[in-house]
């Protein structure tokens, strides 16, 4: 009984450590949303090892500056981010990004707001490396006034903000799909799946079976060869979709490389320190016990 | 122990010097080297350690951190970005420490369960357990308000939902809430005390881990046979016999903490407070972190809402009192046969409070058909959670006085080193 009751206690502790994460899961579940997915190929920074491809970054960059960027911020981001270690645009040769040209070039297509000091007036300038991305909209009543009353949320921290990160943008983009029959869309209103909503109010049909997903003010953003990418990797959409969501993954978490190698490096030397210790405990506990 | 005489002395003329004046050094080694520990403890105690190392971490990266955040409502939110994005391994110290304060919650979890199953709380201890129940009280205070400091949408309606809990009490709830919130709503004074009060707490915490710590040293630990140390037999000094088994736990330990924070840093967070706060649009489903949840179900368990405050205040006050709830004249579960096992279920209904904490009230836990109307029939979450709630209450309020007068333990080793010999025997027999 006893064994048996340490044997249980043992599997309790073992549980608790599970209920921590299972406890925590279900309490992001979101309404009736579909599940993200990635895309086929998957992407190269899920998992413990993994890390940005380059060449995709540079290619989400290109879709958020001419698709994305119409409509939507990402102020958090500064231009020489772009140029910074891990970062789209990253050349061995300017450790300091401020002086990557490629990031200079990027940065001087912005116009940001500033103070003619000669005269007090209020100007715009090209942008320098060390800028924020500007926002789009001179405050939100003109972001909605320009976009059919909706809000379009900036994209710094997007990948964060939502479940499922990049596999909510990739399937979001890519998951438009006509609204089923009986699902009421107003003017101005698209149907996704991959929305978060509540569709029972707009559903004439079964009550048993009302469509998951949402409607958001967004049309679907891209089509094929809405871009020409310049590594000359064909713009299909699913491209696209998966070159954007890794670009604003990386955008959201831009350490996330150098957090995931440093924590093989500390579970490495933990690992080693945990063996040493034990050796030790061994030997000091030798017929203690 | 109190009788234990120091053998504490100065080896050298600095040493010798300042043990007249301020016998600091021997009060170290008098508490963590030479201090008798009995030879029985197992991994489960070692969570002390760990909890003190939890504090630790959490003050010296929350110093930092102050030193980059901006407690201002159209600031805050960015500058905890900042943090992450632009100082130097700001990612690192802001992952730690919001995933530290569920590592914290986590160890302190483990170490009440292990409280309640060995009966640390019994006679002499009941001072020690009341001081561990006060810094679990003062914790749940400084995580929520820590919680707010981001700004995002978790944090401010999080902030909202449990202020205004505080409203719900008749009478002088209203201008409570007031005084608390600083205005009529949670807005920039709200922030900006929420903020002093979470730099206050975690040192009235480390205050009152000393004060823990110095109960300890007076009653002695407790341990796994529940019987207290007879003889020089029962007990190894600290160092290095304690101090390599915690340091072996605490390694341990922080090999899971790594596991979150550099491989799923926001695994246990919520993905709307990664939103910044925005008063006028709610989050569909409002939880707090996953620590309050059992406390939160508790909460939403009672229909009425002051009543639902008196219940979730009273799932941690009936706590304080537990020393004086059992009445078994033994202290450790394995001699209780009967009370091990109802151990074991409150140690799953509180998991499953967890569980039902997270859920919306009205989903069904599962239903065995729809009626007409297509409203599911069968079992929801809020009816789970007033069952769990039932028994969380009665585990203390009946079956802890009722089980303790009726149960036949089994024979209490006379010793710490008699339960150790017949321990060898049963491994050999």
């Amino acid at each position: 009984m006893s064994a048996f009751m340490t044997k249980t206690l043992k599997a309790l502790g073992l549980a608790a450590v599970a209920a921590t994460l299972a406890v925590s899961a279900p309490a992001m579940a979101s309404g009736g949303a579909a599940h993200p997915h990635a895309p086929k190929e998957g992407f190269s920074f899920e998992g413990p090892f993994g890390t940005f491809d380059q060449g995709q970054l540079q290619r989400g960059y290109k879709v958020f500056r001419e698709v994305c960027s119409n409509c939507h911020s990402a102020t958090l981001l500064s231009f020489r981010n772009l140029g910074q270690k891990g970062g789209p645009f990253y050349d061995e040769k300017y450790k300091n990004p401020n002086d990557n040209p490629y990031v200079k070039q990027i940065a001087s297509e912005f116009e940001v707001p500033d103070i003619d000091t000669d005269t007090g007036d209020a100007i715009t300038r090209p942008a320098s490396t060390s800028d924020h991305f500007p926002k789009k909209f001179a405050n939100e009543y003109a972001a909605r006034a320009s976009n059919g009353g909706a809000l379009p949320p900036d994209l710094s921290v997007i990948t964060k903000a939502r479940h499922g990160g990049a596999r909510y943008i990739y399937s979001l983009l890519t998951g438009f799909k006509n609204p089923p029959k009986g699902l009421h869309v107003a003017e101005g209103q698209h149907y996704n799946p991959y929305m978060a909503g509540a569709l029972a109010t707009q559903w004439s049909g079964d009550p048993h079976h009302v469509p998951v997903g949402g409607v958001l003010a967004m049309a679907p953003p891209l089509k094929d060869d809405l871009v020409t990418y310049d590594d000359g990797t064909k713009a299909t959409t699913h491209q696209m979709a998966a070159d954007v969501a890794a670009f604003l993954e990386w955008a959201g978490d831009p350490h996330a490389t150098l957090r995931k190698k440093t924590g093989v490096a500390v579970l490495i030397y933990l690992l080693l320190f945990a063996g040493l210790t034990y050796a030790a405990y061994r030997k000091v506990w030798h017929g203690k016990h | 122990m109190s009788d234990h005489p120091s053998t504490y002395e100065p080896k050298t003329g600095v040493e010798k010097w300042l043990d007249q004046r301020l016998p600091i050094v021997r009060l170290a080694y008098d508490s963590f080297v030479d201090y008798p520990t009995p030879r029985n403890l197992n991994y489960w105690w070692t969570f002390g350690g760990i909890l003190s190392v939890c504090l630790m971490i959490q003050i010296i990266t929350g110093i930092i951190l102050v030193m980059h955040y901006v407690p201002h409502v159209d600031m805050a939110f960015n500058s905890v970005e900042r943090i992450m994005r632009d100082v130097n391994y700001g990612w690192l110290i802001r992952y730690v420490h919001a995933n530290g304060a569920s590592m914290f919650f986590f160890a302190v979890f483990v170490h009440m369960f292990r409280g309640l199953y060995y009966g640390s709380y019994k006679a002499p201890r009941e001072v020690l357990w009341i001081l561990g129940c006060i810094i679990f009280f003062l914790m749940i205070a400084t995580a929520f308000m820590g919680y707010v400091l981001p700004w995002g949408q978790m944090s401010f309606h999080g902030a909202v939902v449990i202020t205004n809990l505080i409203g719900a009490i008749p009478v002088i709830g209203g201008p409570i809430l007031t005084w608390l919130q600083g205005g009529f709503a949670v807005d920039q004074p709200t922030l900006n005390r929420f903020f002093s009060l979470h730099y206050l707490l975690p040192f009235v915490i480390a205050g009152v881990v000393i004060l823990h710590i110095w109960a300890l040293h007076v009653t002695g630990q407790n341990n796994p046979a529940g019987v207290e140390i007879k003889s020089k037999e029962d007990t190894v000094p600290f160092t290095p016999y304690a101090t390599v088994k915690d340091g072996l736990g605490i390694i341990l330990f922080l090999m899971l903490f790594s596991v979150f924070v550099f491989f799923m840093p926001n695994a246990l967070g919520h993905a709307d407070n990664y939103i910044p706060a925005n008063p006028l649009v709610t989050p569909a489903h409002i939880v707090p972190e996953w620590y309050m949840l059992p406390f939160y179900a508790i909460l939403r368990a009672v229909p009425d809402k002051f009543l639902g405050v008196v219940a979730m205040f009273g799932a941690i006050a009936v706590i304080f009192v537990l020393p004086w709830l059992d009445t078994s004249k033994v202290r450790s579960m394995r001699y209780r046969p009967v009370m091990r096992w109802f151990f074991v279920i409150f140690v799953v209904v509180c998991l499953g409070l967890g569980w039902c904490g997270g859920q919306l009230p009205d989903d069904m836990v599962f239903s065995i058909g729809t009626s007409a109307s297509g409203t599911p029939i069968g079992l929801n979450y809020v009816w789970l959670t007033r069952g769990l709630t039932l028994y969380y209450f009665a585990f203390f309020l009946i079956i802890m006085p009722w089980i303790g007068l009726k149960e036949d333990p089994l024979p209490v080793p006379a010793s710490i080193s008699e339960a150790i010999l017949a321990d060898h025997a049963k491994k050999k027999g």
